[in-house]
């Protein structure tokens, strides 16, 4: 086997709260042994083919993150041919990523779409004619995970992490420039201006790990906000959604002042659903503050569920609300149809959904369609998703490592053969996420900022 | 008339820098070569600047030597002065550079090929191949001339449809006032060869009695006697100094308001030119900002007063070229001697080579050198070398010898060229190699000899020697983890004065050699020549391997993670073009690549991770498929 040992959650993530991470390849006992704990001690292991029960725990600080049944299969009679375990975890979504995480810093790669199905193929598990639907296997889900790659990375994440790549890139051809050019007048900074340089990259890892962890949305959920007019029948709706009475629903309208937030997981998309205080000019004062609230949940919120009933139909406040918050996903939700009315709304692409929470009469449907939006562009979607924030965050992770050991390279006066080889790493770190090459790039920007040449 | 002029094993067309090391490399290994050049009076010419080495160049040279090619010990002879570079910056990028005297390079290389046994040095100017059947059969030359061969090597510098561009004044030639070749080039096109367009350039030769030097820095060379060859005869050497100055704001006047009159700006020229060897007039338009550029002033050799103005490089009108030239410091009378030109010539797209630098289209045909897109004389070397021995391999029926790019910045070159191509006259860095830790100015022997050997291009003797070296550099490293550190008052002056922490108990050599602070000489200060004396060049192998120990072990796991890959061979009758689930992309660059690994493969830009894991689910199909029928 000339294989590194790889690792990914193999099955599909979001609904039901079991999953298992897999490994194969060579160092898979290895890197159990460094996460796994059992309550049999350190010789745990009893032979191939076996299913073990023990904890993960973070090999960093030694934190149980979940309770695990273990089944451990070595070579050669197994999926891939190679040595394989699979984790059952039972804590869901959170802890299966972590277990995920701890798997790859311990020494494991993450999986390329279709790899397993691949090497069992490579390893003459699969029989000539399957090689056709390997084949299939690894274009289409290269596809899918590719595009949903590219949307997660657009924006904001990816502005920053190109913007720590470009001052790495800055300091590396600072020091390649001087390697390579010694008799050009190449200004370097001084030593220290470096070593500052070096540490400010590095808080700004930091800050990227933080914010990244796990995801705000699987964290967290989606933030979706339930807002309209008042009596429209939000909280009914919010009832609804739960199926239980969470919400205190009466005839009269303004009874909901305060927000209410609960979780929710809809077909494996978790959601954070707000409801608030609907929007109304009045002069109660508490109720005022509630308004007040409202309007700052809108602005935090990913989506919103813009409930709007047949009988009052879509007035000017909701129109308001389009109009100031149409950068967000909003669905709009005509509710009350188990009432006499007829409302049209002409709202250009707007989704719109019909139902009755009282009834429950379009309730799936509605369903289904805060799941499509929400993976309109891909944000939501869970496996992929979660894959390749699990990929992003131990590239950044092993670049702050990397700087670190630059910094120290630095900081310990070692020579710039070998501090660079550092830089270079934690810049190719990042380029795992943003998918570029070092060395294009290191020269275009060595001649973009040095005046080099005889 | 055409008649036959003789039968080769192997002919090289070009006598540069990749023409000498070809044509020496394939009659070292026993083929009768002929080496042909329209002038055999510019064999090894220095069209260029006067030096040699440099950092990744230096690299190249020495490995050049390493495998028993000749610019080392030529350099060597021909040496004004040496320089060791990057000395503070690492043992892994030192690089050695020298001036050198291009009369006394190029008559004792000419010297050294006309006394070759089994080559001869004729003066022909080659208008066409002889191919039959897909393999190349022959040269035959301007006056009807037939020379047939087995292998021939392509080495014509920038010859190829060579024109000259002197501001306004363009005229065809080749480098320093020589013809250039028209015929060939368009029978390569014919021949179905895709070529490319450069652009490179010189700057003026002034004459050393129109300078005042009292008005420049002097650049003397190091104090040291340092060569660039393992074998070198060369004991002492009389050392001449390069002098610098500076460009200065009417330097910049002068260029800016006749930018209007370079062909660079005008359109005129249409060739690529080099980022890295950027006209003066490039750098005074994009770094605006500088208010001077430093000038070197460096001898052509003893035994002349032309003096190369390094930074200078034009393709200002010559009118021009002097008003610039006079505005330097020490420069106010100047006499230019010759005049400074830019010259554009025929490439050959490199991806259309093998990494043997055989063509992919011809068999038996090779390149190497400035036709295949590089700049510098020591890539042409580089590549003559390794086409001049894989030219002989063919002849003998042998596999080529391939360098990795883990084996040398060799390695790298080659393998930059045939598998990416190059946009720009390509030159070699040091931040090209993956594993520049392993690639170094001291190890170049330890690293190739033995392959030079095994061709045959390395005598027995020096193998041998090479091989007592290892055994003297492992057995000291082996000595200095058991030997203890004396714990005196010798001990603790030396420690004190490197102001390293005192040892409160004593403790293997080998552990206080790994402090930065503390040399292999410091050591022997402690052992009071314990040990015999050393030669330097092992006490620095010692220094290196026990210094580096974690830093290469991180660099050989990466190699051995690499060359899994490389090691992983595609055969050459593969068809990509009809391979389900690559990408288009992919499959026509795998087409027109052809590359001979899996590694290779992986490095051309447009093929992806997943490009690659269904090419190798083909190649394991089509392995099974041969096992079912067998």
């Amino acid at each position: 086997m000339i294989y590194d040992t790889i690792a990914a959650i193999s099955t599909p993530v979001g609904e039901g709260g079991i999953g298992i991470v897999r490994t194969s390849g060579d160092d898979t006992l290895q890197i159990i042994n460094k996460i796994f704990k059992s309550p049999s001690g350190e010789n745990w292991y009893r032979g191939s083919h076996r299913l073990y029960y023990g904890h993960i725990v973070n090999p960093a600080d030694g934190r149980i993150i979940d309770e695990v049944l273990m089944s451990v299969m070595m070579a050669p009679h197994t999926y891939t041919r190679e040595n394989v375990a699979e984790i059952n975890c039972h804590g869901g979504m959170v802890p299966l990523l972590e277990v995920l995480k701890v798997v790859l810093s311990s020494g494991a790669r993450q999986a390329l779409p279709g790899e397993f199905t691949k090497r069992a193929f490579l390893n003459g598990r699969l029989d000539l004619n399957q090689a056709e639907s390997v084949i299939d296997i690894i274009r289409a889900k290269t596809g899918s995970s590719l595009k949903v790659a590219m949307n997660q990375l657009r924006g904001d994440l990816s502005d920053k992490i190109r913007h720590i790549q470009d001052q790495m890139l800055g300091m590396l051809a600072e020091l390649e420039a001087a390697i390579d050019f010694p008799e050009d007048e190449v200004e370097e900074r001084k030593s220290s201006a470096m070593i500052s340089n070096a540490a400010s990259v590095m808080a700004q890892l930091d800050e990227l790990i933080e914010s990244a962890e796990t995801g705000r949305i699987y964290r967290e959920g989606i933030r979706t906000v339930i807002a309209g007019r008042p009596n429209v029948g939000k909280s009914s709706l919010l009832n609804a959604l739960l199926r239980e009475n969470r919400a205190i629903v009466t005839e009269v309208p303004g009874t909901t002042r305060d927000i209410i937030e609960e979780m929710l997981n809809i077909k494996g998309i978790p959601l954070r659903l707000i409801d608030t205080a609907g929007i109304r000019r009045t002069e109660d004062y508490v109720e005022k503050i509630g308004v007040q609230k409202t309007r700052e949940s809108l602005e935090s919120a990913d989506m919103v569920l813009l409930v709007v009933d047949v009988i009052n139909g879509f007035t000017d406040e909701d129109r308001d609300i389009v109009a100031k918050f149409k950068a967000k996903k909003i669905i709009v939700i005509i509710n009350k149809i188990d009432l006499d009315g007829d409302i049209l709304i002409d709202l250009n692409d707007l989704p719109v959904v019909n139902i009755s929470a009282k009834t429950g009469e379009g309730l799936s449907l509605l369903e289904d369609k805060i799941m499509e939006v929400a993976l309109a562009d891909g944000a939501g979607l869970p496996e992929a998703v979660t894959v390749s924030n699990v990929r992003h965050q131990t590239a950044i992770k092993e670049a702050r490592i990397s700087m670190e050991d630059f910094n120290g390279a630095l900081k310990s006066g070692l020579t710039a053969d070998l501090s660079s080889i550092e830089l270079r790493s934690a810049w190719e770190s990042l380029g795992e996420i943003t998918g570029s090459t070092v060395t294009e790039d290191l020269l275009d920007r060595i001649f973009t900022d040095f005046c080099i040449g005889k | 008339m055409e008649y036959s002029a003789g039968k080769y094993d192997v002919i090289v067309v070009g006598g540069g820098h990749a023409g000498c090391e070809a044509g020496l490399a394939a009659a070292r290994m026993g083929c009768k070569t002929l080496v042909v050049s329209l002038n055999i009076s510019n064999i090894a010419l220095m069209p260029c600047n006067p030096s040699v080495g440099g950092p990744a160049k230096g690299q190249l040279v020495r490995e050049i030597d390493a495998l028993g090619g000749e610019i080392g010990l030529n350099t060597d002879r021909a040496a004004l002065q040496m320089r060791m570079l990057n000395t503070g910056k690492g043992p892994a990028v030192h690089a050695l550079r020298a001036q050198a005297d291009k009369t006394v390079y190029q008559m004792n290389m000419k010297s050294v090929l006309e006394n070759q046994p089994n080559l001869d040095v004729k003066q022909v100017l080659v208008e066409r191949l002889v191919v039959k059947n897909g393999r190349v059969a022959g040269v035959i030359g301007s006056t009807g001339a037939v020379f047939s061969a087995e292998a021939v090597i392509l080495t014509t510098g920038t010859y190829l449809k060579g024109r000259i561009i002197i501001g306004d004044l363009a005229y065809p030639g080749g480098p320093s006032g020589n013809p250039n070749s028209i015929t060939l080039s368009e029978h390569l096109s014919a021949l179905g060869f895709s070529l490319l367009r450069f652009k490179t350039g010189t700057p003026a030769r002034v004459d050393r009695h129109s300078i005042d030097f009292s008005k420049m820095s002097e650049q003397p060379g190091d104090e040291k006697l340092l060569n660039f060859s393992y074998v070198t005869k060369v004991k002492e050497r009389e050392q001449i100094s390069c002098w610098l100055t500076y460009t200065n704001d009417e330097t910049h006047r002068i260029i800016r308001e006749n930018l209007h009159r370079s062909p660079l700006y005008s359109g005129f020229i249409k060739g690529t030119g080099p980022r890295y060897c950027p006209s003066i007039e490039d750098k005074v338009v994009r770094f605006a900002e500088r208010p001077g550029h430093q000038v070197f002033i460096e001898p052509e050799g003893r035994d002349t007063t032309e003096m190369y103005v390094q930074g200078m490089s034009t393709s200002l009108p010559e009118d021009v070229q002097l008003a610039m030239l006079r505005t330097l410091p020490g420069m106010e009378k100047v006499e230019i001697m010759r005049t400074g030109y830019a010259i554009e010539y025929d490439a050959l797209d490199p991806t259309q080579l093998k990494l043997s630098l055989e063509t992919k289209m011809i068999a038996g045909l090779f390149s190497a050198g400035q036709i295949n897109g590089t700049s510098g004389y020591e890539e042409a070397a580089a590549q003559g070398l390794m086409a001049g021995l894989n030219a002989a391999l063919h002849v003998k029926s042998r596999e080529p010898l391939i360098l990795s790019r883990s084996d040398a910045y060799i390695g790298v070159l080659i393998d930059d060229l045939v598998t990416k191509g190059t946009n720009e006259p390509y030159r070699l860095m040091t931040s090209r190699a993956e594993y520049r830790l392993l690639l170094r100015h001291d190890n170049a022997d330890r690293r190739l000899t033995e392959k030079g050997f095994g061709v045959g291009l390395v005598d027995e003797h020096r193998y041998k020697l090479l091989e007592k070296k290892k055994q003297i550099i492992m057995g000291e490293i082996e000595r200095l983890k058991v030997a203890m550190v004396p714990v005196t008052e010798k001990t603790k002056a030396i420690l004190e004065r490197k102001k390293s922490t005192p040892l409160q108990q004593s403790i293997p050599m080998e552990i206080l050699l790994r402090r930065p602070e503390i040399d292999y000489m410091d050591l022997m200060d402690m052992e009071s020549g314990n040990a015999e004396n050393l030669p330097e060049e092992i006490r620095d192998a010692v220094e290196i391997e026990v210094k580096y120990e974690g830093y290469i072990k991180k660099q050989m796991a990466m190699v051995e993670k690499f060359e899994r890959l490389e090691s992983k061979k595609i055969p050459q009758d593969i068809n990509y073009l009809d391979m389900k689930g690559v990408s288009t992309e992919a499959a026509q660059k795998l087409d027109r690549i052809r590359p001979e690994s899996i590694g290779q493969a992986a490095r051309i830009s447009g093929v992806s991770p997943a490009d690659i894991s269904v090419l190798l689910i083909h190649l394991e199909q089509k392995r099974r498929l041969a096992e079912v029928k067998a």
